[in-house]
């Protein structure tokens, strides 16, 4: 039997007396599409922080194709094959596109330690970078400034980075907040294009879209998991209208 | 690299490489060296602050440890070239050291523990008195003599700082446009991002800590064969307070800011300061009005200015050019 591409097991994480994830237990296989969904505060976010290690848990494990990766500072998590993409936009606003997925491309390349050779020298690097712009539809807006951007380019531009990357997990934090219809559908088709040797893990409200493409929901309330299954077993779930719904 | 500053390096060169035949007069050599030594003092404190976002208070420690070592290990008998060496190498370490305490926190946290080292190593300076020589300071043998050269008159002395600042300026220039200098930039704009795309934001910082801490030391041996003597004062906060200044002053994050913040600080302590008693003034409504209206300092600054004005020249001349087509 293969190892899952991600396990969490007892995860649990307090902040003062308020759990954010109660002993949440995960599985997720080599390829797989699963959706996270839950209400607002439902510890979604908390527990993608919690697998990258911007958080430490208070209890619990998280493993990447067995590895442990609790303890495991984010740096190395990222050189493990973990990337994620941040529900508020994160990126590097002064800078270009290009150098953005440079700066990506660098995290997992030993030259990131040269303190002498230009970095402009480099064209390999930016030949992967206009490759992994041009694969989200921004070959042509490579080299403008990410504060001259759209919303929609700038979300794309996450998903570039994150691809970039050639993670064998990826963590997506609402790649489709604040898009409009046609900007949705765009995306849509760019995480339907992702290959099936990267698993994803999806946090995301727009039922259609994330129901469409995910094989597996979870669904988290209160920090807690209370169904886990198939989309139709999910939908089906009296539970989950109680979540979504109210009574 | 374009070929206008190609052209502007050239001539900055070619000013630099004549200034002891154009100003002639020893005590301005002799200032213009003082400068370059502070340059290259706030260049390096710039590293921290322009390329990482790190505001260190306590970059005169360097000062201090490379400084009275260099002289200790001369007045001991070593030749200067081992005392320079050996000074450098464990004002290096020091920073070293310095790094990790000061990286345990970030932000205000980082300036509070450099600013407690450099008063630590003021402290021991101003106390230890068999060591040092207390508030009295210490004397150096003599300036050295690199390749048998003799660098004991101004201008001499003036071309042997002008290398080890041109080398040290290559150096930072390289690094400022590297891989590295480019996961500084990062690291300081987005260091959880940064993080998460693979890179070590704490051990990017150290090292360039403990590179900015190298470059000091360098600075520090200079200033010491340039006055000849040490004493407590040169590594008081009050010093720390000023390299910082130049860097500000001049535009952190650029190459050419902290030489620009150098040089009118220095001009303004020395030169001024002759002519009007609170020369301190001055500086301070320099720095209030740079601040006001150029609050990324004097560099980029005037680079903004200068584009607008220029870009306004260019619209009225489109303009008066299409007027008769109308």
């Amino acid at each position: 039997m293969t190892a899952p591409a991600l396990e969490i097991a007892s995860l649990s994480k307090r902040f003062g007396g308020l759990p954010a994830t109660k002993d949440v237990a995960l599985r997720v296989m080599p390829g797989e599409r699963r959706l996270i969904i839950g209400p607002n505060g439902a510890g979604k976010t908390t527990l993608f922080n919690l697998v990258t290690g911007d958080l430490e848990p208070d209890e619990g494990s998280v493993r990447l194709f067995g590895h442990e990766l609790i303890g495991v500072p984010t740096q190395q998590r990222v050189h493990l094959g973990l990337a994620r993409t941040y529900q508020i936009l994160t990126l590097f606003p002064r800078e270009t596109l290009m150098h953005n997925v440079v700066l990506a491309l660098l995290g997992l390349d030993r030259l990131r330690w040269n303190p002498w050779s230009a970095l402009a020298g480099h064209r390999e690097l930016y030949d992967a970078a206009r490759e992994a712009l041009g694969r989200v539809g921004l070959g042509d807006r490579a080299d403008r400034v990410v504060a001259e951007t759209s919303y929609g380019e700038r979300r794309r531009l996450e998903l570039a980075m994150a691809l970039a990357q050639k993670p064998k997990v990826l963590l997506l934090d609402e790649p489709l907040a604040g898009l409009s219809q046609a900007e949705r559908q765009a995306v849509r088709g760019l995480l339907d294009a992702i290959p099936r040797d990267v698993t994803i893990v999806m946090i995301e409200h727009d039922m259609d879209t994330a129901l469409a493409f995910a094989e597996r929901i979870t669904v988290l309330h209160y920090g807690e998991v209370i169904v886990e299954g198939t989309r139709a077993e999910v939908v089906a779930d009296p539970r989950t209208r109680e979540v979504y719904l109210g009574d | 690299m374009t070929r206008r500053s190609l052209i502007a390096l050239i001539v900055c060169a070619a000013v630099l490489a004549a200034v002891p035949a154009i100003i002639r007069h020893e005590f301005y050599i002799n200032l213009a060296s003082q400068i370059l030594i502070y340059a290259l003092l706030a260049l390096s404190v710039n590293m921290m602050l322009g390329y990482g976002g790190m505001v260190s208070l306590g970059h005169a420690a360097y000062l201090g440890v490379a400084g009275y070592a260099c002289i200790l290990l001369t007045v001991a008998g070593y030749g200067q070239l081992t005392a320079a060496l050996a000074a450098v190498a464990l004002s290096t370490a020091a920073a070293a050291l310095f790094g990790v305490l000061s990286l345990r926190a970030p932000g205000l946290g980082f300036i509070m523990i450099t600013l407690a080292l450099g008063q630590i190593v003021w402290g021991i300076a101003y106390r230890a008195n068999d060591l040092t020589g207390g508030d009295n300071g210490l004397t150096h043998p003599a300036r050295p003599m690199p390749f048998g050269i003799d660098i004991r008159d101004a201008s001499s002395f003036y071309y042997f700082t002008l290398i080890v600042f041109a080398v040290a300026l290559f150096f930072m220039w390289r690094f400022a446009r590297s891989p590295f200098g480019a996961s500084l930039m990062g690291a300081r704009d987005q260091p959880r991002r940064m993080r998460m795309l693979g890179h070590n934001v704490w051990l990017i910082r150290w090292i360039t800590f403990v590179i900015a801490g190298f470059w000091g030391s360098v600075a520090s041996i200079l200033y010491v064969y340039y006055n000849v003597f040490l004493s407590p004062h040169a590594l008081s906060l009050q010093q720390s307070a000023e390299i910082l200044l130049m860097a500000i002053l001049g535009g952190a994050s650029t190459l050419t800011g902290p030489i620009v913040g150098a040089v009118i600080i220095t001009l303004v302590k020395n030169v001024v300061s002759t002519y009007v008693e609170r020369w301190n003034i001055l500086l301070g409504a320099i720095f209030v009005v740079v601040i006001m209206f150029m609050p990324y300092g004097l560099v980029p600054g005037c680079r903004q200015l200068w584009q607008r004005l220029h870009s306004r020249r260019r619209h009225k001349a489109v303009a008066t050019a299409s007027e008769p087509a109308q």
